[in-house]
Formats: structure tokens, sequence, C-alpha cells
């Protein structure tokens, strides 16, 4: 009980390092095929329409809300995930702030919060406050009132792991 | 622990509990839950406000055999949603009452066929004429619901009112209005069901209140209660949005399930969740006021009208609270507060975060900025001249047994704020500057946990087990949707047993497996069920100690030790304890007099604001809360509590418009439903000033809702600062403020007024 398959196409991308392959309509939303074809249930769906930024994540050094990008133009690309974010046993820089700070609440826009942040740093590491309000100006949180947010963008900008943790992630 | 020692968990800003798994992606919400075999539902909806339903067609570019269909003829037990009143179908049945109101159920195992399919339903209506406002449903311009349109009233009396008007130096009216206001947490609602014979019907969600959803499925399935069960999964965000609506969608989401044989999971994508879900109840409120020469309160009338929508779901006791609410944190005499909820051919709307009084607080806040400006007196002294303290008596007549330190909130607050200095200089430079600045307070309070008898109706069982893992599990009914649920229990738990914080772990929200602790709403999580949780674990280590020998002084590993001789004897390691009201409790609900709420927790908020001439845009600069909750359990999670509320009250007064045509939310998508960004919000400068609370968990009170009820008046009051002009209906736009400021020709004679 599916689409067409003469309809698919094969389409190969680079997800938080791996090479992936998928047989997946070409208009299906990037949203969509990572969380149901990859089961990387991390980024979120909260508006479908490119205004909450949940399911924000990086392509090719870009943010781009994963809602609005069709899967063919990933071809080729290299997606970053939430789940890409931190080694295993050992948080990211971001998301031991987000813990400490409290940046998280009910953990919804969490993931592309997290997405949006590591993108500020990773062109701005030392962002001043207008510049965190301007680069998380696209990610919506109900919860915080993002004040917390901020604070966890600035003690994860000042935790000495984070420029190695950026070196790390230079594109 | 032994009452002398300094408590070590409590207080402390020990880490979200599920904060890992939020972090890396691996929380799981429902929308992330897949089930054999999974089908997905979709809902066809009323395009009209009210009318009978004459016939439902169906398509025949649609093979229909691959769907499952319900109507309302498909629900086995009674076509009921129970919530206070069981008024609401659950399915329409020959007639709707409201815009997008539920009428027919589709599942397929394609979600992306739903859509067309939910198209090729064919709906015929027979229209009646609807009603919109409040005052129409008050003329009876149609009878929409029982005989009246009435859906609830209430009269509270205190002294006699009519007694002071002529003999009072000042009277001064006032009439506000409130908008509608959307939870919009990020997360739309969304449940999974299944239905079997032989375990009957189960359903995992997004919800605040898995025994409410409980209790509404075993209407419409008439099934026994333990051939129900009802599973939260993670939620993301609530704020009262799923309070009452999951109880609708997992009625929906199981008859599909009953229907095709298959779990079937239902998510509402954004414009779905706007347009059908409960919203905040819009209000108008009339204040008359008779004041003396000096400008103490003599008498306060009060006129509370609501629109409730279509059915009655939640509005008796948001009413409730607007009425508790709405005489402000102030001494009177004489009071009178009419109040009444109005039925309309609205969508419903439902609980949100404050539930009733922020409306309440914003009529009685922007009131005293406007009895301040007629009788001459600066609005701060008008509020201290007439603020409650120890031993007062509210309008309720509820004496005020513990602290009420509002003159030390309010002097913190005008030290924080750099109050006067402010104020000052905006009044020098306004008159040259394009832009014109104001300050503007809100003085408030709000009380904790259910009103009146509630709690003790609600009967709230909770309590602890210890797991073979060697783990003390919480079992409570009460969900973590970001307010920090998990994280105060589990610190409240290792706390009052003596154990580490990471020795604590959450059962899982399942009916089936924890007792019914109450629901998730009134900001009494903290206060009453951590007080179950409190008692709980002081009475685990005193069975430890009586029986299974545990000492005096223990390490965690002598706690997990005892506790396994004991499960050795006993086969399991179990505390409850059920709810015990404070002494001194006493409530008539036909008078509506006594206790309203055994605490209160209060708070005075600085908004300072800048109107821009040109652009017509308010904007918040800088805002201050200086709060009394009683005992901060956890510092981070606390100050995010009064952040985000500030926030949505900021949305709330200034951004936020619900705008219906005919009924439907004409706006229903983010982009052109707009709340705060990271760019809106302003610095948040929050203060506590803690008296711990002798019948709340470690001394704490309720904490979720009170920030919400007061960036709205603090905000138009420092806009009338501003401009002069006293704004009286929210939200405020651009548009609303052009419209008055274009027609003020000397603004710069307004604002030194």
């Amino acid at each position: 009980m599916s689409h067409r398959p003469d309809c698919r196409r094969n389409i190969r991308f680079t997800v938080n390092g791996e090479n992936r392959n998928v047989q997946v309509l070409p208009m299906k939303r990037l949203l969509d095929v990572l969380r149901e074809d990859l089961r990387l249930t991390g980024t979120k769906e909260g508006c479908g329409e490119g205004e909450c930024g949940s399911c924000s994540v990086r392509m090719n050094g870009d943010l781009v809300n994963s809602c609005l990008v069709p899967v063919l133009q990933a071809e080729g690309a290299n997606i970053q995930t939430v789940e890409g974010l931190g080694a295993s046993g050992k948080l990211h820089p971001l998301q031991q702030a987000f813990l400490d700070c409290g940046g998280a609440q009910c953990g919804i826009c969490t993931p592309g919060m997290l997405m949006a942040a590591t993108q500020l740093l990773s062109i701005n590491p030392h962002p001043s406050m207008a510049e965190i309000r301007e680069g998380l100006a696209g990610n919506l949180c109900r919860c915080t009132g993002f004040i917390r947010i901020f604070d966890s963008v600035i003690a994860a900008a000042a935790d000495p792991n984070h420029s190695s943790e950026q070196a790390g992630h230079a594109r | 622990m032994s009452t002398s020692e300094k408590p070590r968990i409590v207080g402390a800003p020990v880490p979200r509990k599920e904060g890992v798994d939020k972090l890396r992606g691996r929380a799981r919400y429902v929308d992330d839950i897949e089930r054999e075999g999974m089908w997905y539902g979709a809902t066809v909806r009323s395009t009209i406000a009210r009318g009978f339903i004459r016939s439902i067609g169906f398509d025949r570019r649609i093979d229909w055999s691959e769907f499952a269909i319900v109507t309302a003829a498909d629900i086995p037990g009674k076509n009921r949603i129970h919530l206070i009143l069981a008024d609401q179908p659950c399915l329409a049945d020959g007639v709707v009452n409201h815009s997008d109101e539920a009428i027919v159920l589709l599942a397929h195992p394609d979600k992306y066929k739903l859509r067309e399919a939910v198209d090729a339903v064919h709906i015929e209506y027979e229209p009646l004429p609807p009603i919109f406002t409040i005052e129409e449903s008050e003329r009876q311009d149609a009878i929409v619901w029982g005989p009246d349109n009435l859906l609830k009233s209430y009269l509270l009396e205190k002294g006699d009112v009519d007694s002071v008007w002529n003999r009072a130096a000042h009277i001064v009216e006032g009439e506000y209005r409130t908008g509608a206001q959307e939870h919009l947490y990020i997360e739309n609602n969304g449940v999974i069901a299944e239905h079997s014979e032989e375990n009957g019907v189960t359903v995992w969600g997004s919800l605040q209140c898995p025994f409410y959803v409980h209790k509404s499925l075993l209407a419409v399935f008439d099934l026994p209660e333990d051939k129900v069960r009802v599973i939260q999964t993670e939620t993301g965000g609530a704020f009262g949005g799923k309070e009452d609506y999951p109880s609708i969608l997992a009625s929906h989401a199981a008859l599909l399930a009953l229907k095709s044989g298959h779990a079937v999971k239902m998510v509402y994508d954004r414009m779905e969740d706007l347009a059908a879900t409960t919203k905040r109840h819009p209000s108008r409120i009339r204040h008359r006021t008779a004041l003396d020469k000096d400008g103490k309160l003599l008498a306060m009338d009060i006129d509370i009208a609501t629109d409730g929508g279509a059915y009655s779901t939640l509005s008796s006791t948001v009413l409730s609270r607007a009425t508790l609410h709405s005489p402000g944190p102030y001494v009177c005499p004489n009071v009178r507060v009419r109040s009444r909820a109005w039925a309309t051919n609205n969508v419903p709307y439902g609980a949100f975060r404050g539930f009733g009084a922020p409306q309440a607080v914003f009529a009685i806040e922007r009131h005293m900025d406007e009895i301040a400006a007629m009788i001459g007196l600066d609005p701060i002294e008008l509020r201290r001249r007439n603020f409650l303290h120890d031993g007062d008596t509210t309008a309720t007549e509820q004496v005020m047994r513990d602290p009420v330190i509002l003159d030390q909130l309010m002097e913190r607050a005008l030290r924080e704020s750099d109050y006067y200095a402010k104020r000052a200089r905006f009044v020098r430079e306004n008159p040259a500057c394009a832009v014109k600045r104001g300050m503007g307070i809100a003085a408030f309070y709000h009380g904790s946990g259910f009103t009146g008898s509630g709690e003790r109706y609600l009967n709230s069982l909770a309590g602890l087990d210890v797991t073979p893992e060697g783990k003390v599990r919480v079992l409570v009914a009460n969900t973590e949707f970001g307010q920090g649920t998990n994280t105060i229990l589990g610190q409240i738990a290792a706390e009052a047993i003596g154990i580490g914080y990471d020795d604590v772990i959450m059962a899982p929200v399942d009916t089936g497996i924890v007792p019914n602790s109450g629901p998730t709403v009134a900001s009494r999580t903290s206060m009453v069920v951590g007080r179950l949780i409190e008692r709980a674990g002081l009475q685990l280590v005193a069975m430890l100690r009586e029986h299974d020998g545990l000492g005096e002084h223990f390490t965690s590993e002598d706690f997990f030790a005892a506790s396994e001789l004991h499960r050795a004897a006993h086969g399991e390691v179990v505390s409850l304890c059920r709810y015990e009201a404070p002494p001194n409790i006493f409530w008539d609900d036909q008078k509506y007099r006594g206790e309203a709420y055994p605490a209160f927790a209060w708070s005075i908020q600085v908004a300072q604001v800048a109107v821009d001439t040109v652009t017509y845009s308010a904007e918040v600069e800088d805002f201050w809360s200086v709060q009394e909750v009683g005992r901060v359990l956890n510092p981070v999670l606390a100050g995010g509590q009064i952040e985000g509320g500030i926030a949505q009250g900021i949305g709330y007064a200034l951004y936020e418009k619900v705008l219906l045509q005919n009924g439907h939310m004409a706006n229903n998508q983010m982009t052109n439903y707009i709340m705060p960004t990271a760019e809106d919000v302003p610095p948040i400068h929050v203060f506590f000033e803690e008296i711990p609370f002798g019948y709340g968990a470690f001394g704490a009170k309720g904490i979720g809702e009170l920030p919400h009820d007061g960036p709205a008046p603090a905000i138009l009051n420092a806009i009338r600062d501003a401009t002069g002009i006293g704004f009286r209906a929210i939200p405020l736009l651009p548009e609303d403020l052009f419209s008055e400021l274009a027609a003020c020709e000397s603004l710069t004679e307004a604002s030194a007024l």
C-alpha cells in the first residue's frame, strides 16, 4: 500500500558522516526521509511551513528547514542532524550547556535549536547577544522564553572544549 | 534526614531528569513511535459553525474499501466526552455546533492517501443561525446551549457593595477585554491507539492528564476500568492545551483502531491543531470601584463574562478561577463579583496556563492604573495603600494566615528596575523623542492547587516503590511536559529518603501502573503531589527502620540493602500516601466563601516599554519579575518557568491574535499567528523571595501559572505611562496603537499627564 515504485528515485547523501542511500519520491520532504526512511526521529516537525525551525538540520554547512527541502535537493549533500552531535558517552559542549543552564524544557524544539546554535558557533565562535538572538530567530521555543537558551549558547562558546569540537566539524 | 539538616538536593540546580535524552534527540514523542501494522487516522470536520447534517457522501473517485470509516453510529458506548459535564459529543451526530467539529474519521495504512480522502467526503448541511460573541449570547440572538446559553455563573459577595456608592469620594468604572490565545506548544496534539478483545483499548499520547483520558474512554467504549489503559509519551509542551483535548483525540484514534483492527496513529498538523483544539477564553470584565478620599478601596463591583465556545469543557472552573482572582491582591470590605460563562458557536475554549486568572488580573491591574490617574495618585502608592497583609481577609473572607510580603516584593521590584529614576528620565526625554518610553507595574497572586474543595474531591494517591535493580521509583500520574515534574519529584523523593538524586527514577506514566495522583494542572504538582512524595519517602524510611534494621544514619547502599530485606519478607517495597487537606480549610461552594486556595503565590512585575510613534510598534525593552512561591525547589527550573510564562504573557499582550471568521480560525498557521521570537523577548530579570509554606513539599507553593498573569497589564500600564493612553483590550497590535495614537493630536501633551 505505497506509492508507485516507478516514481521513486535512488538518492544518495551523507548523514552524520555515514553514506546513505534511499529509494524515495524525489519531492518527499527531507524531514520525512530522515524520520521515516532513516528512522532518525530526533529531527521534529512543528509547523510544516518553515516557521518554527524544529526540523532544522545542517546541509552542506547551511542551516535549513528540512520540511522545506525536497529530498532531491539533498542528492550528494552532507547532512548533520541532532543525532550527529556529541560523541557516544560524551555530550557536545552545546548539549552540555543546554543541560546545565536549563536551555531545554519540553525538548521538542531542542534538536532544531541545537542545530541552529551549532551553525551559529561554527561561523561565529564568540557571538554577541544580538548575534545570538539573530542566529536563533528562526527557531521557536514556547517553554523557555529563550533566556536560558541564550545562556546556554554563551556558556558553550566559553567552554574550552568548544573550539576543539568546532575543529572536528570543520567543513 | 533529620529536620535540622540543611536540604542537599532540594534547592539545588540538579540537571533535568530526562534532559540527556532530549538533548540527544532520543526522547520518544508520540510521532516518533511506530506500532506493528500501524495505520494512520484523519478527521473530516464541519465547514459551518451551526446547522443540521443532512447527508454524508463519499466521492466515487476513492476506493473506500481500503479505508476504515467511523461516524457517530460506530461508537460502542456513549457519544459523549466526559469532563466536568458530558455535553460534548465525541463525533457530531446530526448537528454541528461549531466550525471544525469532528464528523467522520478515516484511517488508511498510507498516511499520504488521507488528505485526498478527507476532501472526498462531502457533507451537506442545513445551516442554523450561529452566534460568535459574548454579547450575542447574552442577548440570546440564538439559543445554542441549554435553556439560555449560560454555561455557568457565580455570585461572590462580601459586605454590602450597594451601601457604599453614596458615601464614596471617588467612583471609577472601566471595561476591559482580552482575546483568545493559542497555546502553540511546538508538538501538536497526537496519539496512537490500539484495540483488542483481550486488552480493550490502549492509548499512547501527548497529554497532561492520563486519568481524564481514561475516564473519557471508559464512557465512549463502555468498558470496565481495567480494559482501558492510557500511557503518556514524551510531551512537547502543553500549557493546558493537552488537559482536555486529548480525551477527544484519544477517543477518535481508538474508534478507528476498533474499526480497522490495526493500531492507528493520529497526529495533527499545525493547521488542524490550531483550527480544532482549545484556546484561552476571551473575556469582558467590568469594574466599578468606590474609594475614600485617601485612595482606600471601599467597594468593588465586578462583572465577568467569558466566551466558552460551543460546549462546556472546563469553562466553569476557568470562570471560578477568574472570579477568585478578579479583586486582585487588595483589601476591600465590600466586594461583589458576578461572573458568567456564555456559550457561542466558536470552537470550545479550554484550559490555558493561568486558567482565567490572566483575564482577571489584566482587568484589575489595568483598572488600578486608571483609578490612580483618575484620583491623581501614584499607581504604586495606590496599590500600597490597599495591599493585603497577614491577618487581612480576601473577598471570600479567607484570612491570610501565612505571611504576605507584597510591600517587600514591591520594594525589591522598584529597586531592581530602578523604576522611579527611569520614569523621571522618560518623562524628561519623551517630548523630544519619536519613541515614547514608559514603566508599568502589575501586582497579583495566583492560588496554588485546585480551587476550594477541589483537592479534597481529587483525593490524590501517590507514592514510591523500590525496584529489584536498586532504584526508587516515583509512582504518580503527573506528567512531564517541560515544566520539570520528573526532576522536582525526583529531588523531593531523594531528599525525603536521604539517597542520591540518581537513585530515583520515574515510573512510566501508565494508568495500568501508577495510582491516580490527579491531573497535572493548576500549579499543583510541586506543592500537592510533591508533598505526597515527601510523605511517602519519610514513611518508607520509617517502615524500613521499624522492620528491616535500617539505622538512624544510613547510606544509599544501606537503604537499598534494607529494601531487599523487606522485599524478601513482603514481596514488594512500596509506600503510598493519600492527600490530606491542611487544617482550617473550609470552603462553601454555594456561597463562594472560605479558603479559596490552600496557598497563594505572589508577584510584582515591572515592564519597560518603548512605543514608536512612527511605526506604531510597541516593544518590551526590559522586564523584572519578583515573586514569592514558597521554597524554590530547583532554581534553574524555577527561573525557566518564570521566564517562559513572561514570554507567553508578552505574546498575549502584544502579538497573539486569534482571528475568527464564522467561528473558524482564519490565521491557523505559524506564519500569521505570531508568538515572540528570540529577537522579541526582552532581558528578563527574575528574583525570588522565599518563605517556605508549611503544607507544600519542602515548603513549595505553585509556580507554573503565576508568571503568565502579570505581563499583559504591566505592559499596557507601561504604554499608558509612555503615551498617556490607557488601552483596555489585548492583544494590542500596531494597528490598534495606530488607530488611537493617530487620533491623538497632541501626544507630547498627553505623555506629560
